[in-house]
């Protein structure tokens, strides 16, 4: 790792973090953060999608800022405008500006990301670290379950899964966490098991220590950095499969934005109006290949033994 | 020879023989409870329709003792378990219901769908692993060079790109701006039923009727979705094909092939290859079932006859027997498919058996 002293106004606090004689573990824990970052800045790509990441976040916290027009607001008037000074990506077939239905439509792609994976992280963690720790019939049944979920196709199971319980986008995220916990699990079940027989884990099983706590405060950290880079990788898949469900008809309900049913309802429209199907697909696209980018890097950070 | 001797002979054949007819065992249990998994999974997904399925089936004109009567006859006021025999029985004896669309037996529609859809499938299968495979290897040769780079990004963007939203966007340019491509379906309408093969698929058995003006229809048609989904699959697959070979390009049999001064092209396709062989054939079996997601939307943008079309009209119209059916028959499929790529694979690899 190439970690230099260097001059410059910020020398000081660079010094303190890149120095691993470290006086306190919070200057321990800084650098562990500061060094990762470091080596996000030093991998472009990566970097390209940590940006558009955080693009992302911004346009959804300040969408209403950022919005030219009322996303809801029709103008039968105005229905499929072309693009132009004042509609810049043009209008809809009621006449609504897209960009502002894009803008807007940030916000149900992160809600249903990070909803979805605030959901499946403890799950699938939970299952896969347990059927680790405890192996045997629990191990077992464990993981034919899994198995069981994994043998269908993800966007199928969804499909069905949120055709029984009704469209809609929470209904939706609920479709999709089905489908997400059992590589995490699997995943969590792996690192658990490369680190259940190891002296520290038996060391706290001596001191009297319960499974709980055992997983919690000496599992889950180990098991970290790679769960983090498979949520990252994840998230591209969540978005996509969000965007199929969308596309047809089982995602979020109109009249909310969301841009795999912008991207349906401008089929219609095809020929007469390119932007409608375009434009939002070149959003998912954009977002998408920006969390596979970052996820990429984080693993190259975080997670090298599975590089 | 005496008998101890022969029984030592033949004790260790026999053990071969047991430990082999128990991975037999083992793995079919391990098929049962995933099927058996499956079902209770259609199941659930069919108890928690919100939509009544006996007003579904009578229509919500009919009367209460005519509501009573249906409800019990369906059996819907037995206990769960019962009910889930029943439906065991029903799947058994391929009875999956009526379609409230097509007024056909679900059994029948599925019958008459699925060539279409597997036939797309594997083309795409095809494609994938054609043109995968070997980026994927050239890649890891050439790590670090233009080629990786680029093969990282045809593959990175494979990953990303909203498959529907792809055909959408080629049916816009090809079929609307350049009419290079059919806007949809299998086959031109005047080619339509001229052909009834054997294999239900209209390529192979336009070939084998000799049917060449048949074939270029169909061909004309399979081009433009395959090739979407081919390059999907050969995202995934080139990626993985690329860490599969780096990982043997690490070993030291490689370093010992190059010191013995084999070519380049021995050390990488006659050593290197050959051990990736098998987990190749694993991964291009997860790559189909993939593929299986990928028609449902590809079949409904570019109107191909097939599964998914059928899943996503029966969903739109909330034809749960229909839907029921066609998820069962995709999860049966990807299930078969990872059997069969686990029994070749023990055929190839001499460590397994």
């Amino acid at each position: 790792m190439n970690v230099m002293t260097k001059p410059g106004s910020f020398a000081t606090l660079h010094n303190w973090l890149i120095n691993e004689d470290f006086t306190s573990t919070r200057q321990a824990r800084l650098h562990t953060f500061y060094v990762a970052w470091l080596n996000l800045l030093a991998n472009p790509l990566a970097f390209c999608g940590f940006l558009v990441v955080l693009g992302l976040i911004a346009v959804a916290a300040l969408a209403p800022m950022i919005a030219t027009h009322d996303s809801y607001a029709q103008d039968l008037a105005f229905a499929l405008q072309p693009i132009s000074a004042q509609h810049w990506f043009g209008t809809d077939e009621f006449g609504r500006d897209v960009f502002s239905r894009l803008v807007y439509g940030s916000r149900t792609t992160l809600y249903i990301s990070i909803l979805v994976t605030v959901v499946v992280a403890p799950i699938g963690f939970v299952i896969g670290a347990t059927a680790g720790y405890l192996g045997g019939w629990v191990d077992i049944v464990l993981m034919r379950i899994t198995d069981i979920f994994l043998s269908f196709p993800s966007l199928v199971l969804a499909l069905a899964f949120s055709a029984s319980l009704g469209p809609g986008i929470e209904n939706a995220v609920i479709a999709i966490a089905l489908t997400v916990w059992p590589p995490i699990a699997r995943l969590a079940r792996a690192e658990t098991l490369t680190f259940r027989n190891a002296d520290f884990v038996v060391a706290a099983e001596l001191q009297g220590a319960g499974m709980g706590r055992i997983l919690l405060r000496h599992i889950v950290p180990l098991c970290a950095p790679s769960i983090i880079v498979r949520l990252t990788l994840n998230m591209s898949s969540i978005i996509l499969t969000a965007a199929g469900l969308g596309f047809l008809g089982l995602g979020a309900q109109p009249p909310m934005a969301e841009w795999g049913a912008m991207a349906a309802s401008g089929r219609q429209y095809l020929l007469d109006a390119w932007w409608l199907t375009t434009i939002p697909g070149i959003a998912i696209l954009t977002v998408s290949l920006a969390f596979n980018l970052l996820g990429d890097g984080l693993r190259d950070i975080l997670d090298p033994r599975n590089g | 020879m005496t008998s101890s001797q022969a029984t030592a002979a033949r004790s260790p054949d026999s053990s071969k023989l047991l430990s082999g007819l128990r991975k037999v065992a083992t793995s079919l249990a391990v098929i049962l409870t995933t099927l058996l998994g499956l079902l209770v999974i259609t199941f659930v997904i069919g108890r928690l329709v919100p939509a009544d399925p006996v007003i579904a089936a009578i229509g919500d004109q009919a009367d209460q003792a005519t509501y009573e009567r249906v409800h019990k006859e369906m059996g819907l006021d037995r206990p769960l378990y019962v009910q889930f025999g029943a439906y065991l029985s029903d799947v058994v004896h391929l009875e999956f219901g009526q379609s409230h669309i097509t007024k056909n037996p679900v059994a029948s529609d599925l019958a008459r769908v699925f060539p279409a859809t597997i036939e797309l499938a594997t083309l795409a299968t095809l494609i994938g692993a054609g043109l995968g495979v070997p980026l994927g290897v050239i890649s890891a040769v050439r790590k670090g060079t233009w080629v990786d780079h680029l093969g990282r990004i045809v593959g990175l963007l494979g990953y990303s790109t909203p498959i529907f939203w792809l055909g959408t966007i080629v049916i816009l340019v090809f079929y609307a701006k350049f009419g290079l491509i059919p806007g949809g379906g299998r086959i031109d309408i005047y080619n339509e039923g001229l052909v009834e093969g054997p294999s239900g698929s209209i390529l192979l058995d336009s070939i084998l009727a000799r049917e060449w003006e048949v074939f270029w229809s169909a061909l004309h048609h399979v081009v433009a979705p395959a090739l979407i989904l081919g390059y999907a699959a050969m995202a995934y697959l080139s990626r993985m094909s690329r860490s599969f070979m780096l990982e043997q390009l690490r070993q030291e049999y490689v370093l010992t092939a190059r010191a013995k001064g084999l070519s380049q092209r021995s050390v990488v396709w006659r050593h290197a290859f050959r051990n990736i062989r098998v987990q190749l054939l694993t991964v291009v079996a997860l790559a189909y079932c993939g593929l299986l997601d990928g028609t449902v939307l590809i079949e409904t943008v570019f109107a191909w006859p097939g599964l998914g079309q059928y899943l996503t009209s029966a969903l739109f119209f909330a034809d749960m027997n229909a839907v029921l059916g066609s998820v069962l028959l995709i999860g049966i499929i990807s299930i078969a498919i990872n059997l069969l790529s686990d029994i070749v694979y023990r055929f190839i690899d001499p460590r397994t058996r």
